[in-house]
């Protein structure tokens, strides 16, 4: 395995995905196709109901697709897994448990000894800053901690795949802001492939690697951009409002048109 | 006068200003709590000033005064008043329904948290008996004390039964809506972390639900102490429920009231340590705190 062409880690073969609405059933989404390498930052964007969050809860093994297949390195997904670690937009803390509980929470299911449990949450709750909040409870944190909590708690848990369901979209923007950037930094360091769903252009256009902009009636990829530009990147840099506009063009268009 | 207000002001005038915005927090918080206690007592001394009242002016020989029940309590609990059965017997009959409303109310939660958290989390135990606790519930609980007697003669064993049957269904009930209403992403965070099976209960049904559970537990001992006195009306010669009845027969309605004084400050007391203890164990939910 060479750095130069890693090895796919995900692979999504023509997943469509229907709810029963009353009689009859609806399409979420239409068959999709996509190939993530390892390492990869993804963001995937699009209006609400594209089904964006569904086909991150697919990938996840919350929900099961209707047609199609999900596998990791070949492996099909059958269900939720240590493997793939989802960051909910609201957190979903265990609220009668500390930020070391929390984080501890993963390795003590997979019952390590108890001084390797203890490292592994010390290394998690220092790479996340919270130290000095290690023994409160969620509810008395502010909402950008509860955020690094969630992605330590499933980083502790040696999760490869980083699920995240627009878990910034909660935040005031100054909070927002500091944690897009920590992200990148535990990104970068872990190497943790993440798939990261957004409704922001810019968001999306300042984290990824690759844009995959969707829409609804039913779901699909409709467009996949490449960001070539490099970290850190400046938002007010003309390479990067070029990108933004590319992206929030192909976004609307379908949005005109399906009001027309 | 004047002088003893110029030396306070001065006084105050010396000390640095932040010890002395302390010492104002710290003397608005006493005054707080002495103004709890002072409206929360003095609410009960006004009705019985009003009771003594009423009793004096209407000259009713039906209703004891105040006094009168006071010097049956100090009886009831010292003796050398009236030296009768009753005297120096409190412990006795608090011991005795203590240990039928704890029996009864025990059992009831040992059952009902386990299947409320079992009915709560798996279906198809739900659509077995979740409707034949729907038609069992709205049974009084007395009406089952006919069928107590027979089951378990006359005795202690029936009095502890009702107060099982009239805990059950508020522990059992309150369990299962905790259960139902954990948020789903809970489950979905744990089991995405490797959790399964009996783990699931242990470390997120059992704690998730745990507010839930510990108001049905207050319910529930409400209940185990109303029910005692049912249950103690009949073939039990010992029991606070006892000396509450016997008090009826006997005319003495001094006795029945300071029976009624006791069941009320021993549930007053049990009620406190389960706040207690649910203050403790959910010290991460403020909501839930008293």
């Amino acid at each position: 395995m060479s750095n130069a062409d890693p090895p796919d880690i995900l692979t999504i073969r023509g997943v469509t995905k229907g709810f029963a609405v009353g009689d009859g059933e609806v399409e979420a989404l239409a068959p999709v196709d996509l190939t993530i390498p390892k390492s990869e930052f993804v963001c995937m964007i699009g209006a609400s109901g594209c089904g964006k969050s569904t086909l991150l809860r697919i990938i996840a093994g919350f929900e099961e697709p209707t047609t199609g297949d999900v596998s990791i390195y070949g492996k099909p997904v059958t269900g939720p897994g240590s493997d793939r670690g989802m960051v909910f937009q609201d957190y979903a803390l265990f609220p009668w448990m500390t930020v070391r509980q929390n984080i501890s929470f993963g390795p003590r299911q997979r019952q390590l000894p108890r001084e390797e449990i203890a490292r592994i949450t010390d290394e998690f709750v220092k790479m996340v800053g919270l130290e000095r909040f290690a023994d409160r409870y969620p509810n008395q944190l502010s909402g950008g901690m509860k955020q690094r909590v969630a992605i330590a708690r499933v980083l502790a848990n040696n999760a490869n795949i980083l699920l995240m369901d627009e878990p910034f979209g909660a935040l005031d923007a100054l909070t927002r802001e500091q944690l897009q950037h920590e992200l990148l930094q535990i990104w970068k360091r872990t190497g943790v492939t993440t798939i990261f769903v957004t409704h922001s252009v810019e968001e999306a256009v300042l984290l990824a690697d690759r844009v995959l902009v969707m829409t609804a009636g039913p779901g699909r990829i409709d467009s996949d951009f490449r960001i070539d530009l490099a970290r850190p990147r400046d938002v007010s840099s003309p390479e990067f409002n070029a990108l933004r506009r590319d992206v929030a063009r192909r976004l609307t268009s379908h949005l005109v048109l399906a009001r027309a | 006068m004047n002088d003893h207000a110029t030396t306070i002001a001065d006084g105050a005038e010396r000390s640095p200003p932040a010890a002395t915005s302390a010492n104002r927090r710290r003397n608005r918080q006493r005054l707080e709590t002495l103004r709890a206690f002072v409206l929360g007592a003095g609410f009960p001394i006004l009705l019985i000033l009003i009771w003594d009242r009423a009793v004096a002016m209407t000259g009713t020989r039906l209703i004891p005064s105040p006094y009168q029940v006071a010097v049956m309590m100090y009886d009831f609990s010292f003796g050398g008043v009236y030296d009768d059965a009753f005297s120096g017997t409190i412990l006795i009959h608090v011991w005795k329904s203590v240990q039928r409303v704890y029996g009864g109310f025990f059992l009831a939660a040992l059952i009902g948290i386990p299947l409320g958290l079992l009915i709560g989390r798996i279906k198809l135990l739900r659509q077995l008996l979740d409707p034949t606790i729907s038609l069992l519930r709205p049974i009084p609980v007395t009406a089952w004390l006919p069928l107590s007697m027979i089951f378990f003669g006359l005795g202690p064993n029936a009095a502890i039964f009702l107060v099982f049957l009239g805990a059950f269904y508020p522990i059992l009930l309150n369990t299962m809506f905790g259960v139902r209403s954990i948020d789903p992403r809970l489950f979905e965070a744990a089991s995405m972390l490797g959790c399964s099976g009996a783990g699931m209960f242990r470390q997120i049904v059992l704690p998730a639900s745990l507010p839930a559970i510990f108001s049905g537990l207050r319910i529930a001992h409400g209940f185990a102490w109303i029910l005692i006195v049912v249950g103690e009306m009949t073939g039990v010669p010992t029991g606070l429920g006892s000396v509450v009845m016997d008090g009826r027969t006997l005319s003495r309605t001094d006795l029945v009231i300071t029976g009624m004084i006791v069941i009320g400050a021993c549930g007053f007391i049990t009620d406190r340590i389960i706040v207690a203890i649910s203050n403790h164990l959910l010290s991460w939910s403020p909501q839930h705190r008293e």
